[in-house]
């Protein structure tokens, strides 16, 4: 199963309006995915509280249509 | 939280071993890369920890991710406390911050 990197971005974009999203088809498979997501929103969070923040925004498809996406979260920096 | 009962289980496995790694395979035969990633890291740094893996039971499989509500495995579990899934540990092992955070927390080395 697979899904869309644009897709991805889209529902992260959508639980998270201000985030900063990139995403990159590691293998071109649709399948294995790496994400940066930068959102004031994160800020003060933990990364465990941050990843799922961004997991809730998937709703659910992680770990199931969407087998593999590193995951690297933050903040804007500010300047 | 308390409705399933593998629960009970996860909290007393993480109560009894100070870093215990939920984890598809075993330490010494991993059975999926994430996993491996992050026993390496364990591994490199010479932590004593304990490995489950989840793949000798669904419930358990299944259990642990509603018990930390994080959809991934593997899991890492230091003091009772989830620290984090293969990203955030590579990350702060890259950054040198898994051994600052496992040194704080008082984690025997082994051997």
């Amino acid at each position: 199963m697979a899904m869309d990197g644009g897709e991805i971005e889209r529902m992260i974009r959508e639980a998270i309006p201000d985030a900063e999203v990139q995403i990159e088809d590691l293998r071109g498979d649709g399948d294995h995915y790496a994400a940066s997501v930068i959102s004031a929103t994160f800020k003060g969070k933990s990364r465990v509280q941050q990843h799922q923040l961004v997991y809730q925004a998937l709703q659910g498809r992680m770990g199931n249509e969407l087998h593999a996406l590193a995951l690297q979260t933050g903040v804007p920096t500010e300047g | 939280m308390n409705d399933n009962p593998v629960f009970e289980r996860i909290q007393s496995e993480i109560e009894a071993t100070p870093v215990v790694l939920f984890m598809k395979g075993t330490p010494m035969f991993p059975q999926c890369g994430f996993s491996a990633a992050v026993v390496q890291a364990l591994t490199n740094l010479g932590i004593k920890f304990k490995g489950v893996d989840v793949l000798t039971d669904p419930s358990l499989r299944e259990g642990i991710k509603q018990f930390a509500n994080w959809p991934t495995i593997p899991q890492l579990y230091v003091k009772g406390e989830f620290v984090g899934g293969c990203d955030i540990i590579r990350e702060m092992y890259g950054t040198g911050e898994l051994q600052q955070f496992l040194d704080e927390k008082g984690i025997e080395y082994a051997g």
